[in-house]
């Protein structure tokens, strides 16, 4: 108790400096938990992805597309349970800057292999039966502010001319890490467009996906597919969900590292700013230090001293640190809007943030409290603060 | 015949800077009996306070021994001779060294939390302590709130708290003005007498010096004088 008394009053004896390490430290730990959950978002779709569901798309590349008759032969091969497809549409809500993923689908055999798109009966049923509708995830309803009902016009950037969409669901994630971010029109309609009027553009798909039996079995019916097609005019790749999601999330790999770096490095500068102060502090306390080991306190008492100031103020400034994160990340969740589908500040990354918070207090503290620890008595009584 | 509680023999001192031996103390021979109040003197660097360092345990002699209480503490290891400080010495420093984040009370507490003494009885000896030193009322006032005389008092509270056989005085009076620092060996002289404490005390100051029952004249840091032994 008379420890812990004394560790409050010296933690706030320099009250603006211990104000501005503590500063320091909020900015550090909140924009280290920030950064860290942008790299999350990045990562948002891997971790969203099913492991028993395959992408199947072309081994050219994936601007190249498959034939509709596909479909048929991959239900076919051992292990397929459901096939669906999709399309990439690309198409322009008024501006650019509204950019979100639309995608046109197989109604009925798409959802069925997401699940996890939670959309009522009757709004999954209006889908189903007017071509020209669509639905949308919550989080983009709510971003435009849409109803059901309402007519969204977008203009073809792949597909040309512009489309205009009803409203006919709204769907709900199972959890966290669902994606609400997209739109979802029939593929049929895109289709019987195309065909009237850029008749070698039809009955093309973008990407099948493959409902399997067992995850364990991703790889040999991922094996069988490619098997079967190989020697076609539109051989294939099948690879897992997640390492489709992955390959996109490559392709910025260098950013999300140099991310990453960026974090690391701002808890490394908060480390040495806070060193200094408990190397300023432990410098100006020194004969107290002395006064308390030549009153017979053992060198393991003024370490545990300093241990428990840095520690302290670190706890806290971690804590407010931690606590800031959840508005700024809300803030920055509503000004990136849908580019990051998912960006939630995971339990992992507040964990990491008190770990980083207390490693910081902990490093700060281990030199000063070393020196002091093996101060000499007679040498320190004589200095004057 | 009683055995002194401080029994110093062939003393010496040096240390080593650049590669020279600078001699500090040479050779003391010393007792000092139970209930004594023995001062200190000699110029600066006479080595006065480096044998008043060396009773009071806070150094190492280079050779010699340091008899306090038929303890050898030349040989006590750092850890033994911390736990030998904290129950058999008091120590007054000539700028109090009180923990200006405590309050009086705090501070005069701080030597009893190295013993097994409860929190009540800890309170009630700080509070004896600090009725003797006449500092009730200021129980709550931390050093800057307190003038240094009444510093001092706390000081004196707290070398006092543990009731320890000996009580080193660096220069006690060297911080402040005439009447203050009589006030302050008053103050030693009770405990001496009222309490039968043993206290060895540096000073400069001749008229402080002249409270003291005995004076020990040291220059170059050899035993040249005493009065009053």
């Amino acid at each position: 108790m008379f420890l812990l008394k004394l560790l409050l009053k010296n933690a706030f004896r320099h009250k603006l400096r211990t104000g501005l390490t503590m500063v320091g430290l909020v900015v550090a730990i909140c924009a280290f938990g920030l950064l860290r959950t942008i790299v999350d978002a990045w990562y948002a779709g891997v971790e969203g992805s099913s492991s028993t569901r395959l992408v199947v798309r072309s081994n050219i590349s994936l601007t190249f597309p498959l034939p509709l008759n596909y479909a048929q032969r991959l239900r076919a091969v051992e292990g397929v349970q459901q096939v669906s497809w999709a399309n990439w549409f690309g198409g322009v809500y008024i501006t650019e800057r509204n950019f979100f993923p639309q995608f046109a689908v197989d109604p009925v055999s798409y959802l069925a292999l997401y699940p996890e798109y939670r959309i009522p009966d009757e709004q999954k049923l209006a889908f189903y039966r007017d071509r020209q509708g669509a639905i949308v995830g919550r989080k983009l309803a709510d971003k435009f502010g849409w109803q059901i009902g309402d007519q969204i016009p977008l203009r073809g950037t792949i597909y040309p001319g512009t489309w205009t969409f009803t409203l006919r669901g709204i769907w709900d994630g199972a959890d966290v890490k669902t994606d609400e971010s997209q739109l979802l029109m029939h593929w049929g309609y895109i289709n019987e467009v195309l065909r009237q009027r850029y008749k070698g553009r039809s009955d093309q798909v973008g990407v099948y996906i493959v409902g399997i039996d067992e995850p364990n079995n991703a790889a040999a019916v991922g094996q069988r597919v490619d098997k079967m097609f190989t020697n076609s005019l539109a051989e294939t790749m099948t690879e897992t969900e997640a390492a489709f999601q992955l390959s996109f999330v490559s392709m910025s790999e260098a950013i999300l590292v140099a991310v990453q770096a960026v974090s690391l490095i701002i808890v490394v500068i908060i480390m040495a700013v806070m060193a200094n102060t408990m190397t300023m502090t432990a410098r100006e306390r020194l004969a107290e230090y002395a006064t308390l080991k030549a009153l017979g306190f053992s060198p393991g008492f003024v370490v545990r001293l300093l241990f428990g100031e840095s520690l302290l103020i670190a706890a806290l400034g971690g804590v407010a640190g931690l606590l800031l994160t959840w508005p700024l990340a809300a803030v920055f969740r509503s000004a990136v809007g849908t580019l990051f589908p998912v960006f939630q500040v995971s339990g992992l990354t507040m964990a990491l943030q008190l770990a980083a918070a207390l490693g910081v207090g902990a490093v700060a503290a281990a030199w000063p409290a070393w020196r002091m620890s093996r101060i000499d008595i007679v040498a320190g009584l004589r200095h004057v603060g | 015949m009683t055995a002194p509680l401080i029994s110093i023999q062939h003393l010496s001192k040096g240390y080593v800077r650049g590669g020279q031996a600078i001699p500090v103390l040479l050779d003391i021979h010393l007792e000092v009996m139970a209930g004594e109040f023995v001062a200190l003197m000699g110029p600066s660097g006479s080595g006065k306070s480096t044998l008043l360092n060396l009773i009071a345990g806070i150094d190492k002699p280079s050779a010699g021994t340091i008899e306090i209480g038929g303890v050898d503490i030349a040989g006590l290891s750092e850890g033994e001779l911390a736990d030998w400080r904290a129950a058999n010495v008091g120590f007054i420093f000539q700028f109090y060294n009180l923990l200006p984040v405590l309050s009086a009370f705090d501070n005069v507490e701080l030597p009893l939390l190295l013993t097994g003494l409860s929190a009540r009885q800890r309170h009630e000896r700080v509070a004896q302590m600090l009725q003797l030193v006449g500092l009730t009322d200021r129980a709550d006032h931390y050093p800057s709130e307190l003038s240094g005389g009444q510093q001092q008092r706390v000081a004196i509270a707290r070398a006092l708290v543990t009731d320890p056989v000996l009580i080193v005085a660096d220069e006690p009076t060297g911080d402040l003005d005439r009447s203050t620092g009589e006030e302050v060996l008053s103050l030693l002289d009770q405990l001496v007498h009222e309490l039968g404490k043993t206290i060895v005390m540096v000073t400069h100051d001749p008229k402080a010096a002249a409270r003291a029952g005995r004076m020990v004249h040291l220059e170059k840091g050899v035993l040249v004088d005493e009065v009053g032994a």
